[in-house]
C-alpha cells in the first residue's frame, strides 16, 4: 500500500527528467517514451491500489500515509481558543481517491501517448518541454486527488492551475494563447482566493484541516436548515473556488480561450482531470457540504443555469475545439447539479464517464484538426467520413455516449443525474432535460458539419500551380480570429500529408497532396482505447431499477458520509416503474435532439442559414457567448487597470511626495545645522582662541624685562594687599 | 618736652637725608648722604635706649658699609654717563603715586590703630638688672644661640664670595 | 605735645620704607638702588627697635642686629657682583643688566 506514494512520484521524476535534461539533451522519442513510460508505470500501481482496496471490507477501505510535517504546530485563534495548527504531507487513499487515480492515471496515459505523435512537428526542446509540463500537470492532479488535508488538496490545485497556464500558453509567442494563458490563471485565482478562504474559515471553525477530522466534527452538528450560518459560509467559499476551477456561472469565461493549448492538453486537462478537481473537492467536502442545505441548492442551481447557458451558446460555435469546450462547461454543470441534489456519487460517476468521452471527442478533433492542417472551422470541413474511418467512428461512439443513448457509458451516468434531480427540485429536472435536449442536438451538429456532406475544405493542388497555391493562401488569411491552434498554419497548404510525404514524391519533382487523412498509429490506437472505456465504464453504475447493482454507488458510499441529509434515490424513490420512465423519457429527447440535428445539417443545410436570419439578435447574442467577455473587460478589467492606474500616480504623487518631503526636510535641517555650527559653535570655540590670543597681546607688555617694572609691579601688590586690610578692619 | 624735640629734629634729618639719597645725581653724594642718615638712625636707637644697637648701626653700617660703597663708587668711576634714552616703558610717575599711596594708607592703619589700639598683650619685661648690651649679650648667647652662628657663617660665607667676585681676572 | 608714642616711630618707619621703596623703583644706577635697599632695611630696624622698647623686649633688638648682619653681607656680595659686571658690560644702568633675558 506505500507504493501509493510512487503514484504521484512517478509524473513527478518523469517531469524532472524531461524538463531538467530533456530540453537540452533528449531526442523526440526519448521524452515521449520517458513521458508514457512513467505515466504507464503509475496507471499500473493505480490499478494495484484500486485491486488492493477492492480487496478489503468496505468499512476498512481507507488508507492513510503521513509523510510527515509542513507545519509544525503553531498556536492559532479558532472559534474554540487557541489551537495548535499543526498540518502535515497526508496522502488518503479511499474508494473516491482510488476512482479518481484510475481516470487520471488511465486517461492520463492515453493522452500522452497520443501526445507523442500529435506534436511531433515542434522542435526537439519544445516537444520535451511540453511532455515535461504534462507530466508536472500529472503530478499535481495525483497530489490533489490524493490528500488528505485541505492543504495538500491546495498545493494541488495551486499546482494543476499553474500547470494549465504553463500549457495553455504552450506556444507562447502567439499572443492569443499566452493571453488566453494568463486568462485562465486569473480567473482561476478569484475562484482559489474563495477556495482559500474557505479552508481558513474551516480551520478557524473546526481547529483542524483534516478532511476526516472535519468530517467526524461536523457529523456532530446538526445542519443548517435555516439560514446562512457558519457551515454555509464555508460551503459557499469551496463552492467559489470549484467555479473558478471547474468553470461555471461566472468564472467560466476562461475555459473556451483555454482552446489556445495544443488538443492533447484540451483532452487531459479541459475535459477529464483539472477542470473535475472542482467537483471532486465538493465530494471530497461532502460531510460540510450535507450541513448547509442552502448552499446545496445554490450550486444546483448555479449547475443548472451554467448547463443550460453554456449548451445554447455551443449551438452556433462554428470552431470545433469551442463547441466541446463549451459542451465540457454544460457537463460539468450537470455534475454541480448532482452534488446539488446530495447524490454525489451520481457526479463521480457522471465525472468518470464524461473523461472517457469527452476525452476521446477532444482527441479526435485533434485528429481531425492535424489532418486539416490546423483548420478548425467547422464550416470549411465535412465529408471526412470516407477519409477518416477510424475517428468518425470512435468519435460516433463519443457523440453518442455524450447525448446519452444507451447502452453507451454517457447514458447511465446521465440518467441517475436526471433521476435524482426529478427527486429533488422538478424545475432544475426540466432545465437539465432540457440541456440534455441541446446537448443531443448540438453534439450531432458537430457530427455532420464534420464528418457528413460535402467535402468544403481547402483545395488541394500540386506545388507547380501558384494560383492554387495563392487560393490556398488566401483561405489561410480569411479567418485570423480562427485559434490556429497547430502553430503551423503557416505552412503551406499543400504539405498535409504526414509522415510518408516524401515516398509519394513522384520523378518529376511536384508533390502530389492526398487530402486528408488518418493519423498515426499513436494516435488511432488511442482513440479506440478510449471509445472501449466510453463503451465500458457504464456498466458499473446500472441502476437498480432495471436489474443492476449500482455498484459504483456502493462502492462510494463509505466515501461520502451521508447521515442526516435525505439522499434521493435511498428511500423516497421511485418506484421500478417510474424509473424506466423515466429513462425512457430521457431516451427520446436524446433522439429527438439527434434527429432535428440530421435535418438541419445533413439533410436540408439551409434550414439553419434561414432560423439564423430570422432571429439575428438571438443568433449574434450566442454567438458572442452573451457577451459576458465583454462585460468582465469593461467592468472588472477596466475598473482593475484603473486602480492600478490610480495607486500608481497616488504612489509616485502622495508616497514619494512624502519621501522627497522627507529628503529635502532632511537638507533644510543640515544647511540649519550647517549654519549653527559653522557660525555659533565654531563661533564659540573661535572666540575662546581669539580671546586668548588677543588678550595675550594685552598681557605681554606687561613682560618688559624692565627690573623696576617689576618692582612697580611687587609694590602694587602690596598696595593691594594694604588696602584690603585696611578695609576689612 | 626735649625728646619730642629731639625726636622730630632726627626725624626730619632721617627723611630729609633719604630723599636726597634717592634724589641725588652724583653717586658720591647719595653716598654721604646715606651716611649721614645712618648717623641719625643710630640716634633714634639712643632714644629708643637700644644703646648697644645704635653702635652697632654706627660701626657697620656708617663705618662698614658706607665705606664699602663708597670704595665701589670709587672703583667705577663713572663719568657723567652719556644721556642714555630713557626706556619708554619705564613708569616713573606711576611709580611716584602709588608710593604716595602706599604711605599714606601705612599711616592710616597707624593711626587708626593708634586711636583703637587693639588688646596688644604687655609681655612682661625681663629686663636684667645690667645695661642694653648685657641683656642683648644675654639673650643672643642662650636663647637665639643658632641663629647667631649662622649669621657668623653667613658672613664667612659672604666674605669669601666678595673676594671672589671681586678679585680680576688672572 | 602730644608725648611720642611708639606709633610715631613707626609712622618715621613707614616714611624711610616708602622712601627706600621710591628710591628701587625709580633710579637707574644700581648702586643707588642698592643703597635705597639699604633704607628700607634700616626702616626695618627701626620699626623693630620701636616695638620692641614698646613691648619692653631685647629680642626685637636681637632680630635687628641680624639684620644688620645679613645687610652688611648682602652689600658685600651685591657689590662683588656689580663690580664683575662692570667690569664686562662698563655699564650701571639697571636698564642694560638683560644679558640674561631671551
Amino acid at each position: 500500500m506505500k507504493l501509493i506514494l510512487f503514484i504521484p512520484l512517478l509524473p513527478a521524476a518523469g517531469a524532472a527528467l524531461n524538463g531538467l535534461i530533456g530540453v537540452r539533451w533528449f531526442g523526440r522519442r526519448v521524452s515521449g517514451f520517458v513521458a508514457c513510460a512513467v505515466m504507464a508505470l503509475a496507471c499500473g500501481l493505480s490499478i494495484g491500489a484500486f485491486a488492493s482496496l477492492l480487496a478489503l471490507p468496505p468499512e476498512a477501505r481507507v488508507h492513510d500515509i503521513v509523510l510527515g510535517h509542513w507545519i509544525p504546530a503553531i498556536p492559532l485563534e479558532t472559534a474554540t481558543g487557541i489551537v495548535m495548527f499543526s498540518a502535515s504531507w497526508t496522502a488518503r487513499i479511499d474508494p473516491l481517491a482510488a476512482i479518481m487515480l484510475l481516470v487520471v492515471t488511465g486517461v492520463g496515459f492515453l493522452i500522452h501517448v497520443y501526445a507523442t505523435a500529435y506534436m511531433k512537428d515542434e522542435p526537439r526542446s519544445g516537444y520535451a518541454r511540453f511532455f515535461c509540463y504534462l507530466n508536472l500537470f500529472c503530478f499535481f492532479m495525483l497530489v490533489l486527488v490524493l490528500a488528505g488535508n485541505f492543504l495538500v488538496m491546495f498545493v494541488g490545485w495551486e499546482g494543476v492551475g499553474l500547470c494549465s497556464y504553463l500549457l495553455i500558453g504552450f506556444w507562447h509567442e502567439k499572443h492569443s494563447a499566452a493571453n488566453a494563458g494568463k486568462k485562465a490563471f486569473l480567473v482561476n485565482r478569484i475562484g482559489d482566493w474563495g477556495f482559500l478562504l474557505g479552508i481558513f474559515l474551516v480551520f478557524f471553525t473546526f481547529g483542524t484541516l483534516d478532511f476526516r477530522e472535519v468530517a467526524l466534527t461536523v457529523g456532530t452538528m446538526s445542519p443548517e436548515t435555516t439560514g446562512f450560518g457558519v457551515l454555509s459560509a464555508i460551503c459557499i467559499l469551496l463552492f467559489v473556488g470549484a467555479t473558478g476551477k471547474s468553470a461555471q456561472i461566472p468564472l467560466h469565461v476562461w475555459l473556451p480561450d483555454a482552446m489556445e493549448g495544443p488538443t492533447p492538453v484540451s483532452a487531459l486537462i479541459h475535459a477529464a482531470t483539472m477542470v473535475t478537481a472542482g467537483v471532486y473537492m465538493v465530494a471530497r467536502s461532502s460531510a460540510l457540504f450535507v450541513h448547509a442545505p442552502l448552499v446545496m441548492e445554490i450550486v444546483a442551481i448555479v449547475g443548472a443555469l451554467t448547463a443550460l447557458m453554456a449548451a445554447t451558446i455551443a449551438l452556433v460555435q462554428t470552431d470545433i475545439k469551442r463547441v466541446l469546450a463549451y459542451s465540457t462547461v454544460s457537463q460539468l454543470g450537470y455534475m454541480f447539479v448532482a452534488a446539488g441534489m446530495g447524490a454525489f456519487s451520481a457526479a463521480v460517476f457522471h465525472l468518470v464517464t464524461h473523461a472517457f468521452f469527452k476525452a476521446l471527442l477532444f482527441l479526435g478533433t485533434g485528429a481531425v484538426i492535424h489532418a486539416m492542417a490546423g483548420e478548425q472551422d467547422m464550416l470549411r470541413m465535412g465529408g471526412l467520413r470516407k477519409h477518416m474511418p477510424v475517428t468518425f467512428v470512435t468519435m460516433m461512439l463519443g457523440a453518442l455516449a455524450m447525448a446519452g443513448i444507451p447502452p453507451l457509458s454517457g447514458f447511465f451516468s446521465k440518467d441517475e443525474i436526471l433521476y435524482h434531480a426529478f427527486l429533488g427540485n422538478r424545475i432544475l429536472w426540466g432545465i437539465t432535460t432540457a440541456t440534455t435536449l441541446l446537448t443531443a442536438f448540438y453534439m450531432f451538429r458537430l457530427m455532420s458539419l464534420t464528418f457528413y456532406g460535402k467535402y468544403r475544405g481547402p483545395v488541394y493542388s500540386a506545388i507547380a500551380s501558384p494560383a492554387a497555391a495563392a487560393q490556398a493562401a488566401a483561405h489561410g488569411v480569411d479567418h485570423p480570429h480562427d485559434a490556429r491552434a497547430h502553430g503551423e498554419a503557416h505552412r503551406p497548404l499543400h504539405e498535409v500529408t504526414h509522415g510518408g510525404a516524401d515516398a509519394d514524391v513522384p520523378p518529376d519533382g511536384s508533390r502530389r497532396a492526398r487530402g486528408p487523412q488518418e493519423g498515426p498509429a499513436a494516435i488511432t490506437v488511442a482513440l479506440m482505447a478510449l471509445a472501449v472505456g466510453v463503451i465500458v465504464a457504464g456498466f458499473m453504475g446500472v441502476p437498480q431499477a432495471i436489474g443492476g447493482t449500482n455498484a459504483i454507488e456502493r462502492f462510494l458510499a463509505p466515501s461520502f458520509g451521508l447521515g442526516a441529509f435525505p439522499v434521493g434515490g435511498a428511500g423516497v424513490g421511485l418506484s421500478r416503474g417510474g424509473s424506466i420512465a423515466l429513462m425512457l423519457f430521457s431516451i427520446l429527447v436524446s433522439a429527438a435532439g439527434i434527429l432535428t440535428a440530421r435535418h438541419f445539417y445533413t439533410r436540408n443545410p439551409e434550414v439553419p442559414r434561414r432560423l439564423a436570419a430570422r432571429w439575428p439578435a438571438a443568433h449574434t447574442l450566442l454567438q458572442n457567448k452573451y457577451y459576458l467577455d465583454e462585460l468582465y473587460l469593461a467592468t472588472i478589467v477596466r475598473g482593475t487597470m484603473a486602480a492600478a492606474r490610480g495607486s500608481f500616480s497616488f504612489d509616485r504623487r502622495v508616497v514619494d511626495a512624502a519621501v522627497n518631503a522627507f529628503g529635502w526636510g532632511t537638507q533644510i535641517a543640515a544647511w540649519f545645522s550647517h549654519m549653527f555650527d559653522k557660525h555659533v559653535v565654531d563661533g564659540i570655540v573661535n572666540l575662546a582662541g581669539g580671546t586668548a590670543g588677543r588678550g595675550s597681546f594685552l598681557v605681554r607688555r606687561l613682560q618688559t624685562g624692565l627690573i623696576q617694572n617689576y618692582a612697580l609691579i611687587i609694590v602694587l601688590g602690596l598696595f593691594a594687599f594694604l588696602t584690603v586690610f585696611l578695609f576689612a578692619r | 618736652m626735649l625728646e619730642s624735640l629731639v625726636f622730630y629734629t632726627l626725624a626730619a634729618f632721617i627723611i630729609g637725608f633719604g630723599v636726597l639719597v634717592v634724589t641725588a645725581r652724583n653717586p658720591v653724594h647719595c653716598v654721604l648722604f646715606l651716611a649721614a642718615n645712618f648717623l641719625c638712625v643710630a640716634m633714634i636707637y639712643v632714644l629708643l635706649a637700644a644703646e648697644f644697637l645704635a653702635m652697632i648701626q654706627i660701626l657697620v653700617y656708617a663705618g662698614g658699609i658706607v665705606v664699602l660703597y663708597l670704595f665701589v663708587v670709587m672703583l667705577v668711576n663713572l663719568r657723567r654717563p652719556p644721556d642714555a634714552q630713557v626706556d619708554g616703558r619705564r613708569q616713573a610717575l606711576f611709580g611716584f603715586v602709588l608710593v604716595a599711596l602706599l604711605l599714606a594708607e601705612m599711616s592710616a592703619i597707624l593711626v587708626y590703630s593708634g586711636a583703637h589700639p587693639s588688646n596688644v598683650a604687655a609681655v612682661v619685661p625681663q629686663f636684667p638688672s645690667g645695661g642694653n648690651t648685657e641683656t642683648i649679650g644675654m639673650l643672643l648667647y642662650t636663647d637665639y644661640l643658632v641663629p647667631f652662628e649662622l649669621a657668623s657663617m653667613l658672613l664667612l660665607v659672604a666674605m669669601v664670595g666678595a673676594i671672589v667676585l671681586a678679585r680680576k681676572e688672572a | 605735645m602730644t608725648p611720642i608714642t611708639p606709633y610715631h616711630y613707626l609712622v618715621l618707619s613707614a616714611a624711610l620704607f616708602a622712601i627706600g621703596v621710591l628710591g628701587v623703583m625709580v633710579r637707574r644706577n644700581i648702586i643707588i638702588l642698592l643703597m635705597s635697599i639699604e633704607l628700607m632695611l634700616n626702616a626695618v630696624n627701626i620699626n623693630l627697635a620701636a616695638f620692641s622698647y614698646q613691648l619692653h623686649n631685647a629680642a626685637g633688638q636681637v632680630f635687628a642686629i641680624f639684620v644688620i648682619a645679613v645687610a652688611a653681607a648682602e652689600a658685600a656680595v651685591g657689590l662683588g657682583i656689580i663690580l664683575g659686571f662692570y667690569r664686562n658690560k662698563e655699564t650701571l644702568n639697571i636698564d642694560d643688566m638683560n644679558i640674561m633675558r631671551w
